[in-house]
């Protein structure tokens, strides 16, 4: 009997010991997962935050802009694109064929021509001397000078002639070639060049859409918890409004998206590719989080309260508005944030109401078409051109932000305004 | 004896009031003016009654206690007596109980004045997460009884005074409520109910949460709040209800067996079921 007994002691021990083990081999392989992620991610990603620019020398001659004074309303109507191509013409004065010289000029940005004007429009007395600015340089050479394209590759797989290789070379031993902190990429909206698209625009679109979802979810789960909670008489309809509310919770997001087409944008003819259609649909998303949120939180309020209140002479509604509302705040307010973290990330749903637009400018109200950030990923990484796949990893990067930053409020939240009875 | 003809006169009104059932002998035994008083009051939770045919007066300004075995329904009495039952479901009461004479089921009489005329502080303290000022200003902010901060203020130290808490928590009023002793917290709770000027204090096992020198201090209070106020206190402790109160009333499965004077009650009970059990031989 002693024997068996020792025998199934060390059984159930070696289960333990066992057990212990799968668990920590399952963090260890999750901890893995997620360091891979986020090594890729930075990796790929921290480059779009520096630009590469070329130092050129460029001659604000009037006749050549094709303006008479450097006045605002001039400077604006200007042609500046010739002379910033002969600008790059005159650091190569030994190459005269048109076709080289197109590849010359393709060196910068197709942006650079604004760059120049941009440096007129706050230097006007500059017009008619010659200006060394350092410009934007186009996507390739961008993608070659932080190394991400190789000088090794072949011609052909390497998407940038030796010929231009051999100019980028002269170019940095010259010292006209150097890497600026890409402020653009935060401060600018979406484009068809990688080496000018910035993500405010897909901020912008994302905080507006969140603001509507708030405003909408936000006072609608309260009341309807608050309703469901404290006034619903406990009966077969509250019982099937609840599974139903916690059924909505599990629908899958892209239904709510078609229901914001086939209703909002269809039926009631909302602007397409708004955030404020994006918002709504966001909204009915994020509705049964806050609602169950709010009912678990008011759950949680001790009934001496509501007794306490109500018989100092307090109505039902005061006792919940003055003391019971307030104590389920905290608890509300963590899950509404951790709701609206998950609209933030929502992609589908927007996709079907048209955010998926290819929009450049910064939306000025959520009536405007507008880029999100999720969606803003989307695209990139749709995109053929290389420039594109640091900007998707970057952009992932600012969602990151964002995600991390509500969720520490919502763990902030909790722990500061926890309360134990 | 213009007592006797007021007496006689609130007598009557119970008498009118009253539908039904006798009411042939509702003639209070004591020279004391009635605050409450409560007629063939029958309470049913759903399709189950917990009392049955109560009828009982209670004084103005003595302090009347309710004992009796656990569910014999002496909360259920005393929750009649501020409404309180409306808010449970299923809860239904029948019979009269007229406070001042006025019955206080009157579909007329609003339910928010009654609870400033009768007051209640719980079984368990209950003070509001708020600052101990705002638990005690509650009261007379929603009952509009302060038009100027001073005179609210003035109000917060007053009751504070007459709960004996004032010197106590003086200097942190601003201070969390929750933060105070057990004792203190339903001191403040008592505070926050005089606030408002009840004329009825219902007090549910008061005590009960608390150590023998809390407890002391609430029943001296008691015995000083009884100049100005009617107080109902249920409690289960005999020596209690011996020490603080005027009058007692003994429960027993819904009814109401016996109700006296308390030293006669304690003394000399009539009732075989009184006796057996202030002897301690049930419940
Ligand atoms: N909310 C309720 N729903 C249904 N029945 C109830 C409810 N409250 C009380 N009762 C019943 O009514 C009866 C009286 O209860 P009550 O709470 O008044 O007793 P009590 O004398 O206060 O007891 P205790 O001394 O334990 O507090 C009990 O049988 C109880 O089960
Ligand atoms: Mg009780």
């Amino acid at each position: 009997m002693g024997e068996n007994g020792n025998k199934r002691l060390l059984k159930r021990k070696r289960a333990e010991i066992r057990f212990q083990w799968i668990g920590r081999f399952a963090i260890f392989a999750s901890g893995c997962a997620l360091l891979i992620l986020l090594t890729t991610i930075l990796s790929t990603g921290t480059t779009a935050f520096f630009r590469t620019k070329m130092l050129v020398d460029v001659q604000l001659d009037k006749e050549a802009i094709g303006i008479t004074s450097a006045s605002r309303e001039q400077v604006l109507q200007g042609d500046y694109y010739s002379i910033t191509k002969q600008a790059i013409y005159n650091l190569f004065p030994a190459v005269t064929d048109r076709s080289d010289r197109r590849d010359l000029s393709s060196m910068l940005s197709s942006g650079a021509p604004d760059e120049v004007r941009d440096y007129l429009l706050e230097n006007p007395s500059s017009l008619g001397k010659v200006a060394s600015l350092w410009l934007t340089a186009e996507s390739n050479l961008d993608q070659l000078h932080k190394g991400n394209i190789k000088k090794e590759l072949d011609e052909v797989h390497r998407g940038i002639s030796n010929r231009v290789v051999s100019w980028y070379d002269f170019l940095l031993r010259e010292g006209r070639i150097k890497s600026f902190f890409n402020i653009g990429f935060l401060s600018s909206g979406d484009s068809r060049n990688p080496e000018q698209a910035g993500v405010w625009g897909a901020i912008v679109g994302s905080f507006y859409s969140l603001l509507v979802c708030f405003l909408i979810s936000f006072p609608m789960g309260i009341a309807a918890a608050i309703y469901l909670e404290e006034f619903a008489p406990k009966n077969r309809i509250t019982e099937i409004i609840e599974v139903n509310i916690n059924n909505l919770a599990a629908v899958p997001s892209i239904i709510f998206g078609l229901l914001g087409l086939a209703i909002l944008l269809n039926t009631f003819e909302l602007p397409r590719s708004t955030p404020l259609v994006g918002g709504i649909v966001l909204a009915l998303m994020t509705l049964p989080t806050i609602i169950i949120a709010c009912r678990a939180s008011l759950k949680a309020v001790p009934d001496s309260i509501r007794q306490g209140a109500m018989a100092m002479g307090a109505s039902k509604t005061q006792a919940i508005f003055h003391h019971v509302l307030p104590l389920a705040m905290p608890g509300t307010l963590t899950g509404t944030i951790i709701g609206l973290a998950q609209a933030l990330g929502e992609t589908a749903p927007l996709l079907m109401i048209g955010m998926v637009a290819f929009i450049v400018d910064v939306p000025k109200s959520p009536m405007e078409p507008s880029a999100s950030l999720p969606v803003q990923i989307y695209l990139w990484a749709e995109s053929a051109e290389r420039g594109f796949v640091e900007k998707t990893s970057a952009a992932i990067m600012v969602i990151l932000a964002f995600l991390l930053l509500m969720n520490a409020a919502a763990v902030f939240l909790r722990t500061r305004f926890e309360r134990r009875w | 004896m213009a007592m006797d003809v007021r007496e006689r006169k609130e007598s009557v009104e119970i008498a009118i009031e009253a539908k039904g059932g006798s009411v042939a002998s509702v003639k209070p035994t004591r020279q004391v003016q009635t605050t409450i008083a409560s007629k063939n009051v029958c309470v049913y939770y759903g399709d189950k009654q917990a009392l049955f045919n109560i009828s009982l007066e209670i004084g103005k300004c003595e302090i009347t206690a309710l004992i009796g075995p656990s569910g014999c329904g002496k909360s259920t009495f005393l929750r009649c007596l501020n409404r309180m039952n409306d808010v449970i479901e299923g809860c239904r009461v029948e019979g009269v109980i007229t406070l001042d004479g006025r019955s206080i089921y009157d579909p007329k009489l609003d339910v928010v004045q009654l609870r400033e005329q009768v007051g209640m502080v719980f079984q368990k303290p209950n003070p509001f997460p708020k600052s101990i000022y705002d638990n005690v200003a509650y009261g007379p902010r929603i009952h509009g009884l302060a038009d100027s901060k001073d005179q609210l203020d003035q109000i917060v130290e007053d009751s504070l005074r007459r709960a004996g808490l004032f010197e106590e928590v003086k200097d942190r009023l601003h201070d969390s409520g929750t933060g105070l002793s057990g004792g203190q917290q339903q001191r403040l709770c008592i505070a926050r109910a005089i606030a408002v000027n009840p004329e009825v204090i219902l007090m549910d096992e008061p005590c009960s949460a608390l150590d023998p020198i809390a407890t002391a201090k609430i029943e001296d209070l008691m015995l000083e709040l009884k100049e100005n106020y009617t107080i109902v206190i249920v409690t289960h402790s005999m020596q209690q209800a011996a020490r603080v109160s005027d009058r007692t009333g003994f429960f027993h499965i819904g009814e109401l067996v016996e109700v006296g004077d308390t030293s006669q009650l304690f003394q000399k009970p009539k009732e075989k079921r009184t006796e057996d059990y202030i002897r301690g031989r049930f419940g």
